[in-house]
């Protein structure tokens, strides 16, 4: 039988890697090699999956220096000379082994103002917003963001700058900016304008490479540069 | 970096771009015909035009290289917002004052 | 926490990124020599003179070369970010980058060519 050799990461911030020696299948995700792990020669390791069908995000670490979902991944894709490196997701804070700790990530989530706000109660009829209307587009573009944090791992500015919100935050906040039911936008364009929001941005496009749903946080976070910028000159920003 | 420093950079960004293009023109003009200094102060010296082109260019780059100074600050080094802010203004006040300073004593009859 | 190099910094764009950070510090901390440099000419022009003819020196049009890819990649690659922020969004960014980067050096490298 075929076997590959897994190196996982142990430990908190501070750990190692440790090998392991998997049987190589001819279909196999990299999400299959962490749990057979877990199952048969480790129980002690410790990882994050839930749908393991590429719908949750739950499973996304960074494999051979990648963030990626694992249960997505096929070994064949990403092996190098029989060895593939797994580790957590990259900036955030490592609960232990390949789990990490995804406050931080939906802190700033909140911080950007990335919830819907609404204008309407349940007494009135309801709002018709056509598909086809061009701040719809634009918030459909950026709307199917199923908060994996790949995007926040792979981002550089995240890694450099504390303050920073970072692309998924600032591509919601995006997404409701353009939603015409939102009444939130005073409150979220001045969060979004604010240091560590979406001028921190230096459009590397790493998210826009690693997102599993190819969404472009750059070009929400472009869009939101020249939404404060209006709402600047025009002395409407809230301070 | 929030929207007002933003604005500031972006906008001497873009009022420098020409600027960029022309001083490379002079670059290429003054090194193709190895001018000496008497050539080139005999061209600068009293004109009004020379004064303004460089002493707007020098206004401009003061602030846009301050505010990327303190941005490289913030991500790169240690020191916190506020302490590469004052840097950042102390470094821009440099580049401000050399630079007039060095529009004057080429530009100045 | 990757023992090896981390993919997303093999993004042509984060390359980018980093050419026009260093250019930019490069220029930085360049131009208040470049200011000191010209300001000698407050006394006369007899310093200025002497200092340019240091620069007649093969090394010094070598760097001079350098300073000028440095500032024409620096303003270049500024264009496109400018665009990329105030105009919509357009595909081909790694194509305006690598363009940027390759009229910076077409142009530095002419520059060499005529003062040699």
């Amino acid at each position: 039988m075929k076997t590959m050799e897994v190196s996982l990461w142990r430990g908190r911030a501070q750990g190692r890697y440790q090998n392991y020696e998997v049987p190589l299948r001819e279909n196999q995700t990299v999400l299959d090699v962490v749990t057979y792990v877990a199952r048969h020669l480790d129980p002690t390791l410790s990882y994050r999956f839930s749908c393991r069908v590429g719908m949750c995000g739950s499973c996304a670490m960074t494999v051979n220096g990648r963030p990626r979902w694992t249960c997505r991944t096929h070994v064949a894709k990403v092996i190098r000379r029989g060895r593939i490196e797994i580790g957590p997701l990259e900036n955030l804070p490592v609960i232990k082994d390949l789990a990490t700790d995804m406050q931080p990530f939906f802190d700033k989530w909140q911080q950007a103002k990335g919830a819907f706000v609404p204008s309407r109660t349940r007494d009135d009829p309801i709002e018709e917003i056509a598909p086809s209307g061009a701040a719809r587009m634009a918030a459909d573009a950026a709307i199917e963001c199923i908060n994996c944090g790949i995007c926040y791992a792979a981002c550089d500015t995240v890694r450099w700058n504390a303050g920073y919100l970072g692309p998924a935050a600032l591509n919601r906040a995006w997404s409701l900016v353009n939603d015409e039911r939102d009444a939130g936008n005073p409150a979220r364009l001045a969060a979004v304008a604010a240091s560590g929001g979406c001028h921190a941005c230096h459009s590397h496009q790493s998210c826009q490479e690693h997102c599993p749903l190819a969404l472009n946080p750059t070009a929400s976070i472009a869009g939101l540069k020249r939404r404060t910028m209006q709402a600047y000159l025009r002395g409407e920003l809230e301070e | 970096m929030n929207v007002r420093l933003y604005f500031w950079q972006r906008l001497t960004a873009a009022l420098m771009a020409p600027l960029v293009l022309v001083h490379v023109a002079v670059i290429f003009y003054a090194t193709r015909n190895g001018m000496s200094a008497a050539d080139i102060l005999g061209r600068t010296r009293g004109s009004v035009v020379w004064a303004s082109f460089y002493g707007s260019f020098v206004a401009a780059v003061a602030i846009h290289a301050a505010i990327g100074v303190r941005n490289v600050l913030v991500e790169w080094s240690p020191i916190n917002e506020r302490h590469a802010g004052i840097f950042a203004t102390v470094f821009g006040c440099c580049l401000l004052v050399l630079g007039l300073r060095a529009v004057a004593a080429v530009a100045l009859p | 926490m990757t023992s090896g190099r981390l993919a997303h910094r093999s993004n042509l764009l984060w390359l980018a990124a980093l050419v026009h950070r260093l250019s930019g510090l490069a220029l930085a901390i360049f131009l208040p020599l470049h200011f000191l440099t010209l300001g000698l000419a407050i006394n006369g022009e007899a310093r200025l003179e002497s200092f340019l003819r240091w620069t007649d020196a093969p090394l010094v049009k070598l760097a001079e070369s350098g300073l000028v890819f440095l500032l024409l990649v620096h303003m270049l690659g500024g264009v496109r970010l400018l665009v990329l922020e105030n105009l919509d969004w357009r595909d081909g960014q790694k194509e305006l980058a690598t363009l940027a980067a390759a009229l910076s050096a077409v142009v530095a490298f002419i520059f060499l060519a005529r003062v040699f």
